[in-house]
């Protein structure tokens, strides 16, 4: 289904953009398997109608919102965004959606709301992978309030000009383009607002590997390999390795959400 | 098995063996691996590598089943050898595509990754067998001494697959089935010695 959007300001220029075909069939969405391909084999189980997303915790009130009236109620916009898997390999994507900044207005958290966790639909029969793979499931992320205030954090309904494909994440996603993919929540059933930084899914798995922040950063590694560089997915083999840029490339725009933290520490 | 049969079969695996570099070379030529070829070639290699290995240390188990498997014997250097050849594709990937030979990287990783550090450390105990695969070598260290070095097959194949565990995220269960072949293998040394030197007693005591 075709999506209406309009060109956006925060789009990354000077990239090519990675296929269609590849961004739509290499995956991590472990709710369908864990092998690349498996999400695209597997996710046409998921039925993205109806679709609710509901908004709980320190809220003026709670509040339910169909995913028709979310795809209604900002203007849809194309941001083309650089997305870094923590398995250092990357993609160029157009992304269709908008700030999630605006759909945080509309929950009307409180003042004493620091931060926001995301949780994604955890239903076996829909997605019986949930039962083989040991992740703390539903699929739990969070971010900092201001983070998840920021105008680069995108409230996600599409890919190239038509609504995502189940597989990346379908009806509604995250896209947080200076954090590793992972922290990008795929198919989001309810939204918290709380106080204390809630618990996340690969953090639970192992808090060495995956830490709550999960910036893209190359002077970090990972416990296991080195994030100096990175795959880009869809290019020839002899051209695919590049430089990791710190932030991803969007230091400018996020740095300053930083200042003063221990990166290393705060990974 | 008549020795035209044993040449016959050779000719099929030296074909099995070489058939999937042709495939992957055939595609890498057409720029066909996939959407992260890069990945693509590890794992096709590495993957490779520990099948290869596993079915290399499954020649004398299954050979001391029955004396009628005894010709196997004949295909357990080549198939040692294709391992430790798929094992250097699988060193020269990491070495082009992720290091890019850039001798800095290299000294990060193996001193600071196990899974790189157990991964070398399974290529440098096949090279020495690799070396040592010639009838010569059998006569110039002598059977026993031969045999003890390449027990050292079982420990290469142990660090492959503690690489690959290492490499996976958690909750990643792929290394699964060649760990579940391996512990077989180890297992079965033992056990069928233990049935074959029951099987020997009685006919000792009436000698």
């Amino acid at each position: 289904t075709k999506l209406n959007t309009v060109k956006s300001p925060l789009s990354t220029t000077g990239e090519t953009l990675t296929p269609y075909n590849d961004v739509t069939t290499y995956n991590n969405f472990y709710e369908f398997g864990t092998g690349k391909g498996d999400p695209s084999k597997n996710a046409w189980r998921l039925h993205t109608r109806p679709w609710t997303v509901s908004v709980d915790g320190l809220v003026k009130k709670p509040k339910t919102f169909d995913i028709d009236t979310l795809l209604k109620m900002r203007p849809m916009e194309e941001r083309v965004y650089r997305h870094r898997c923590v398995e250092a390999w990357s993609m160029v994507i157009p992304w269709a959606g908008y700030s999630l900044s605006e759909f945080i207005n509309q929950c009307e958290p409180l003042s004493s709301a620091k931060y926001v966790q995301f949780l994604s639909l955890d239903d076996p029969k829909q997605e019986p992978w949930i039962n083989e793979v040991s992740l703390t499931w539903p699929y739990s992320e969070g971010l900092r309030m201001d983070e998840a205030m920021h105008p680069l954090t995108l409230l996600t309904f599409g890919l190239y000009g038509e609504v995502l494909p189940n597989q990346d994440g379908a009806p509604i996603r995250l896209v947080i383009p200076w954090k590793y993919g992972f922290k990008s929540v795929k198919s989001i059933v309810k939204v918290r607002f709380v106080d204390k930084q809630p618990h996340t899914a690969w953090n639970d798995a192992a808090p060495n590997e995956y830490g709550f922040y999960s910036n893209v950063n190359p002077n970090v590694d990972h416990p296991r390999w080195s994030q100096k560089t990175e795959r880009r997915i869809g290019e020839p083999i002899w051209k695919q390795r590049r430089t990791t840029l710190m932030f991803n490339g969007y230091g400018d725009e996020v740095a300053k959400l930083y200042t003063g933290m221990d990166l290393r520490k705060n990974f | 098995m008549p020795n035209r049969a044993v040449v016959a079969l050779k000719v099929l695996v030296h074909a099995a063996c070489l058939a999937p570099v042709a495939w992957l070379l055939y595609h890498l030529a057409i720029s066909q691996l996939g959407p992260d070829p890069t990945a693509t070639v590890t794992f096709f290699t590495g993957r490779g590598t520990l099948r290869l290995l596993v079915l290399s240390l499954a020649v004398t188990p299954v050979r001391k089943l029955t004396p009628k498997l005894a010709w196997l014997i004949r295909f357990r250097r080549m198939l040692g050898l294709y391992a430790f050849f798929y094992a250097c594709l699988h060193l020269m990937t990491y070495l082009w595509l992720y290091a890019n030979f850039d001798v800095a990287t290299m000294v990060d990783d193996i001193t600071r990754r196990r899974y790189i550090m157990v991964g070398f450390a399974a290529w440098l105990l096949l090279f020495p067998l690799a070396l040592t695969s010639t009838k010569w070598s059998i006569r110039k260290l002598g059977g026993k001494r031969w045999q003890i070095l390449h027990r050292l097959a079982y420990l290469a194949a142990i660090c492959g697959v503690v690489h690959y565990w290492w490499i996976v995220k958690p909750g990643v269960h792929t290394p699964f089935t060649i760990t579940a072949v391996l512990a077989l293998l180890l297992a079965a040394r033992p056990a069928l010695d233990y049935v074959s030197s029951r099987r020997r007693r009685p006919a000792m005591r009436e000698a």
